[in-house]
């Protein structure tokens, strides 16, 4: 089995929004990135993988298991981490370490101390009394101490400051020291994945529009600038999207390096995440 | 071992880890049949992606100046420091042939080319 999630023919379908035949595979051991814009479609396809949601069509598999079928199983050795919290405010970690007990045939009380901890949480302090970041950190704790083999998270840095931000990725780095250990995230803080994550899934208005390495991409992509009048001169095969802007236009390439010499009088930037999903969304083709 | 990475260069990040290590091993400073961090621990270490050290460390074996052993790591190669010196030799090569093929295109004597080596030579010293 190389695969921890496979995910084949994903139909979602809403009045108004439909997550559209998405096929996926994430193989044991990476770091996945989801991105894409505010109602692209990641919580729903996040919240479909975990059977929150009840999918129209496709079929979902966890560790080569059908997950519909054997969700309680799989889901000892998931941990979740969604956009708003599911604990009651009122609750603390030592509440929520009895309640865990109960759920997790594996959860380790003394893991989650030892998280509590590191992350600087105090075990009698309510969850209404805590920051935004502290709440973000109780979540990834709670959703690590039973000792998952893989991590689904829903924008886990959202609302997190660089600090809280770069602990967090640390978490991250150091789960996936075992390399049986896969993690999921959707994040719009795309700066986050820049460097960590070893894949990009990239999703827009419910399709899946790039799914690659992170060095496939970050190596590989870029963005010419040049004037109007020299738009007409550039080989529509170079171009992937273009946006034409009031004073210059920017051209999102997938090979820079032939870009860059076939075109030496032009300003061509290596593509951050950002560039490149605001230019999937925004430009033309 | 010291590994540099910066964000804003148009190397790639691989690359960049590779040229971090080839540099260390001609200087020296990362000795033959050392044992270099395992591509995971690096990962973390170094906050990049497992994938990304993983492509400059299986460049790296390709090119001969590492080696990895099953279920033991990975060791610098012991004939790491002589690739390394070779593969600058070949480097010295191509830059001087360009600069005698400059040199004949305008008729500049050999003496001259010598004289230049001489100079910029013993700059430093």
């Amino acid at each position: 089995m190389k695969n921890a999630i496979e995910v084949k023919n994903l139909v979602k379908e809403y009045k108004d929004f439909k997550l559209d035949n998405i096929n996926l595979e994430i193989k044991k051991g990476c770091i996945v990135g989801l991105i894409g814009e505010n109602g692209a479609g990641k919580t729903t396809l996040i919240k479909s993988l975990l059977n929150i949601i009840k999918i129209s069509k496709g079929n979902i598999k966890i560790f080569d298991k059908d997950y519909i079928k054997n969700e309680q199983i799989i889901k000892d050795d998931i941990g979740v981490v969604l956009d708003n919290m599911f604990f009651p405010e009122i609750l603390s970690p030592k509440d929520i370490n009895l309640i865990m007990k109960d759920i997790f045939k594996k959860w380790d009380e003394q893991i989650f101390n030892k998280y509590l901890k590191d992350f600087g949480l105090s075990k009698n302090k309510k969850i209404k009394e805590m920051s935004k970041g502290m709440r973000k950190k109780l979540e990834i704790a709670t959703a690590l101490s039973h000792h998952p083999k893989l991590l689904i998270l829903d924008e886990p840095t959202s609302g997190l400051d660089p600090v809280v931000r770069s602990e967090v990725l640390d978490i991250f780095l150091n789960f996936i020291q075992n390399e049986e250990n896969t993690i999921l995230l959707s994040t719009h803080i795309t700066s986050d994945l820049e460097n960590i994550a070893d894949h990009i899934v990239f999703i827009d208005n419910g399709k899946k529009v790039l799914d690659k390495s992170r060095d496939d991409i970050i190596d590989n992509y870029g963005i010419l600038k040049c004037d109007i009048k020299y738009f007409d001169k550039i080989d529509k095969n170079d171009i992937v999207k273009y946006k034409k802007n009031k004073y210059d236009c920017q051209i999102l390439v997938d090979n820079i390096n032939e870009i860059r010499n076939k075109y030496k009088d032009c300003i061509i930037d290596k593509i951050t995440l950002d560039d490149l999903m605001v230019l999937m969304v925004k430009g033309e083709k | 071992m010291r590994i540099i990475i910066s964000n804003s260069s148009p190397v790639p990040i691989y690359q960049q880890i590779k040229d971090n290590i080839i540099d260390q091993i001609l200087s020296n400073e990362i000795k033959e049949n050392e044992s270099l961090p395992s591509i995971r621990n690096l990962a973390k270490d170094i906050k990049i992606s497992v994938m990304t050290i993983k492509k400059a460390y299986d460049e790296l074996e390709k090119e001969g100046y590492i080696m990895s052993v099953q279920g033991k790591g990975t060791f610098v190669s012991p004939k790491s420091l002589e690739l390394t010196k070779e593969n600058a030799q070949k480097e010295i090569e191509s830059n001087l042939i360009k600069a005698i093929d400059i040199a004949k295109e305008f008729n500049i004597d050999k003496k001259d080319i010598f004289d230049i080596i001489d100079i910029f030579y013993g700059r430093d010293n």
